[in-house]
């Protein structure tokens, strides 16, 4: 049981799910997810982690609601408790001084992002963010990811903002001027870290992604979360989320995604 | 003394085709008369076989006679002294293996039904309310930290705690009991039996903490800051593949996905509870074990039209207890044994359609004793499925060997104990059940918890540790 501290919609759909968990934000690094739980009939669903408080101890996601259990915890507030909060689980990111390091995030990854961002600064990286949404009105935590980027970029899709297009389409120009990148790391939507891939491909940048697969225990007990890898079977939630996204079969990834998906338009529909 | 009866008194048991479609227990259970009819045949031997058949030494005899006086709580008495967890072992052991092999009525007739009898002490205390608590010895003021709550940790956690040691219990998931509440099926261990097991030990006083993945929140050093010593009961809970093309299409499980989604997280309850299963009409399961069997036969309760036990060698082979087997063929579990498979083929969307299989023979004995399956050139076939639920072993996780330096670890990842004692090449912690002899029985992780426990309440007192004997 674990109480939540606060639980806003920071803009249509992504809601910022804050729940006190003492003893986890001193464990906590960049890439590290919880698996929560909201109630006795819950579904255990893996959430990366956006932000987390020692003082406080409480630890902050990024939700976007997708079907039945995130909304279900879309519903809940301050004061309610999931019935588990478990955590870290996965491998952190590696973090050091690469050089310059591009940091992508799209929806609720625009949240997980931010501590990746925030760690490779404090290594001492030159750190572009880019975060993309459909408009200007999903866009959130530009503030805190200015503050931990020396270049921050926003694209969106409808041309609200200054860039149209798609975080892939901005780090082609970014490329394509010339910038020297050492890194990329992108989180969120299986489409836009597929992107991302493609496009370091060519120039070889290392490129990590933070997969989201199915999965249920998220400690390496089920296989519901394997992925391939260079060839080889991978639990995700043991062996990653972070991947070379180079070596990811990302076919295999969106097939796996599917496995569920007549049996949640059912959960959805109740 | 009267004629013994030449066969087992039978239990009654749910009739296999009303009870595919449920997920209650299977059988009904002795009642005191059938108990004391069937504990009658005992023949109360001077020097009993059945005991040395039993890895944790219950007085088979002893326990056996109260109940044919009819003095049940004595029988429960008797049996707790040595086995914690009667009500599991009663329903899950492998007699037939083991206490009941040995029992000299065997040689000419049926052996007596010492699980059956196990199981209904066991079950007369429960209807009785809650059990008594053991008096418990006077605190030492040492701590001990428990990882992982299956038969091993509760065994140790219980056996400290009446030591007078401070035992706190960690456990990685929202519930506690490890393989007996996410892996043994509801129809064959009710989950309220485990829940009262481990109710048992808090009640006794052991702090239980769920949600905690030791290795991550905590490692084992840092437990090591606040408790005296640390016994490591985390199980096999690693999964095994077999490495063939197409394995990774959709609807193929791993027996652990496939028994976690029904069991702990109800999926056979869904919508009602959140977490979905997909509900195959044909669906192969692929190996001969008691996991094996349990998948097969969530499949049919799951509405499963056809399940297929698909095992390559011969059900002589077969590791499953013979009840499970039994239990799967009345329910009309279709075993193709003789068949390994080679691969798997899917349809344009990613979803498994057929196994592809190749015939086998028995060849000469392997390592285990067991005849070596040798493939039959050329015979490749295919059996139509829509979902495949991989059955063929786990390995220990090695999340905790992973983050503990010190701690050696064996060719499978299995944490190297010292037998007797349980253990570890690292001062202060100890090991024992699955985590250290790989997959294995309830019974087995039971003995080693008690033994561990035993090594550690001396290590406790005494603060030695002697150097672990080389083999
Ligand atoms: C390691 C990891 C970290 C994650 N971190 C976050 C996070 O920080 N914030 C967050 O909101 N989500 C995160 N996810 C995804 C999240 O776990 C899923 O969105 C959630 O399980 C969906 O559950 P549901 O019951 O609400 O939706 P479902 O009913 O399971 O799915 C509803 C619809 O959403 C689609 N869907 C399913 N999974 C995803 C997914 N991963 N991404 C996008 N669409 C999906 C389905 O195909 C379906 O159409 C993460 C996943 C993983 C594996
Ligand atoms: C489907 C199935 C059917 C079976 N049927 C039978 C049977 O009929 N008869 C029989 O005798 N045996 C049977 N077995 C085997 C038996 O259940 C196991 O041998 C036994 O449970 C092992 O006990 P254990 O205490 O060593 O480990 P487990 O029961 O595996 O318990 C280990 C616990 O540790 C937890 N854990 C793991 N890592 C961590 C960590 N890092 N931090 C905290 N906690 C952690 C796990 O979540 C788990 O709860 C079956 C097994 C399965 C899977
Ligand atoms: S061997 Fe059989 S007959 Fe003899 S004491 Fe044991 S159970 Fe009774
Ligand atoms: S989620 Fe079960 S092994 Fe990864």
């Amino acid at each position: 049981m674990n109480k939540i501290a606060a639980r806003d919609m920071v803009v249509p759909n992504i809601h910022l799910l804050t729940v006190e968990a003492p003893d986890m934000p001193g464990k906590l690094r960049a890439g590290h997810f919880i698996m929560v739980k909201a109630d006795e009939f819950g579904e255990r669903i893996p959430l990366t982690v956006a932000d987390w408080d020692e003082q406080s101890g409480t630890v902050t996601c990024a939700l976007m609601q997708a079907g039945r259990s995130t909304r279900k915890l879309a519903e809940m507030n301050a004061g309610d408790c999931v019935s588990t909060f478990v955590g870290p689980l996965g491998k952190p990111l590696q973090i050091e001084k690469f050089g310059t390091v591009v940091c992508a995030g799209g929806c609720y990854g625009i949240g997980s992002i931010y501590p990746v961002a925030r760690a490779m600064k404090a290594a001492g990286n030159r750190v572009i963010t880019l975060i993309e949404a459909r408009g200007r009105y999903l866009v959130y935590w530009e503030d805190k990811l200015r503050e931990t980027s020396d270049v921050l970029m926003v694209s969106t899709s409808d041309g609200s903002t200054p860039f149209r297009g798609r975080n892939s389409d901005r780090l082609r120009v970014l490329i394509e001027d010339g910038e020297e990148i050492h890194r990329v790391i992108a989180m969120g939507c299986t489409f836009m870290m597929a992107d991302i891939s493609e496009t370091t491909r060519p120039a070889e940048i290392p490129t990590r992604v933070s997969l989201n697969t199915v999965m249920v225990d998220g400690t390496g007990m089920c296989g519901a979360c394997r992925v391939e890898v260079d060839g080889n079977t991978r639990f995700a939630c043991v062996d990653g989320p972070d991947f070379d996204g180079h070596a990811v079969n990302w076919d295999l990834l969106r097939i796996r995604r599917r496995a569920y998906y007549h049996q949640e338009t059912i959960s959805e529909e109740r | 003394m009267a004629k013994v009866s030449p066969k087992k008194t039978p239990m009654r048991e749910q009739d296999p085709q009303v009870r595919i479609d449920n997920f209650e227990e299977v059988p009904f259970g002795y009642s005191e008369e059938e108990a004391m009819i069937e504990a009658a045949r005992c023949l109360q031997c001077k020097k009993p076989l059945c005991m040395q058949g039993c890895p944790v030494e219950i007085d088979i005899p002893g326990f056996i006679m109260h109940i044919a006086e009819g003095r049940f709580q004595e029988a429960v008495v008797t049996l707790k002294k040595k086995n914690v967890l009667p009500a599991v072992c009663g329903r899950v052991c492998p007699q037939e293996e083991q206490c009941e092999k040995l029992c000299v009525l065997g040689k000419k007739f049926e052996p007596v039904a010492i699980g059956r009898l196990e199981r209904f002490s066991a079950d007369w205390e429960a209807s009785r309310g809650e059990a008594p608590l053991p008096r418990k010895k006077k605190s030492t003021g040492k701590r001990v930290a428990v990882v992982g709550s299956g038969p091993a940790g509760i065994t140790v956690a219980g056996d400290l705690i009446q030591r007078g040691h401070r035992v706190t219990m960690f456990e990685a998931l929202h519930e506690a009991g490890g393989v007996l509440v996410y892996g043994i099926p509801e129809f064959r261990l009710p989950k309220k039996i485990v829940a009262r097991e481990v109710n048992h030990v808090v009640r006794m006083g052991v702090k239980l903490v769920m949600d905690r993945v030791i290795g991550t929140i905590e490692t084992v050093d840092e437990l090591l800051e606040q408790y005296d010593a640390v016994f490591l009961g985390t199980g096999a809970g690693l999964p095994w593949f077999l490495n063939i093309p197409g394995e990774n299409l959709n609807h193929i499980y791993s027996a652990n996905e496939y028994l976690t989604r029904a069991n702990l997280m109800k999926a056979y309850l869904f919508p009602e509870y959140d977490t979905p299963i997909f509900r195959g009409k044909r669906v192969a399961t692929i190996g001969g074990g008691n996991v094996a069997m349990d998948s097969a036969r969530t499949a049919l309760r799951l509405g499963a039209a056809q399940s297929i036990i698909i095992y390559r060698r011969s059900r002589q082979e077969m590791p499953a207890r013979l009840e499970e087997i039994h239990h799967a063929e009345q329910e009309g579990v279709d075993f193709r044994l003789l068949t390994n498979p080679v691969a798997f083929h899917g349809d344009e969307t990613g979803f498994v359609k057929e196994v592809e299989c190749l015939r086998m023979e028995l060849g000469e004995p392997d390592a285990s004793g067991r005849r070596r399956p040798v493939p039959v050139e050329g015979s490749n076939f295919r059996i139509t499925v829509d979902s495949v639920v991989i059955s063929i072993g786990n390995s220990p996780n090695p999340l905790i060997p992973n983050t503990t330096p010190g701690l050696e670890t064996g060719k499978w990842g299995n944490i190297q104990i010292e037998e007797t004692t349980g253990k570890t090449s690292k001062k202060g912690v100890f090991a024992g059940g699955d985590v250290a002899t790989g997959a294995a029985t309830v019974i087995s992780a039971m003995g080693a918890g008690r033994r561990a426990a035993r090594a550690m309440h001396e290590y406790l007192v005494t603060g030695r540790w002697e150097p672990q004997e080389t083999s």
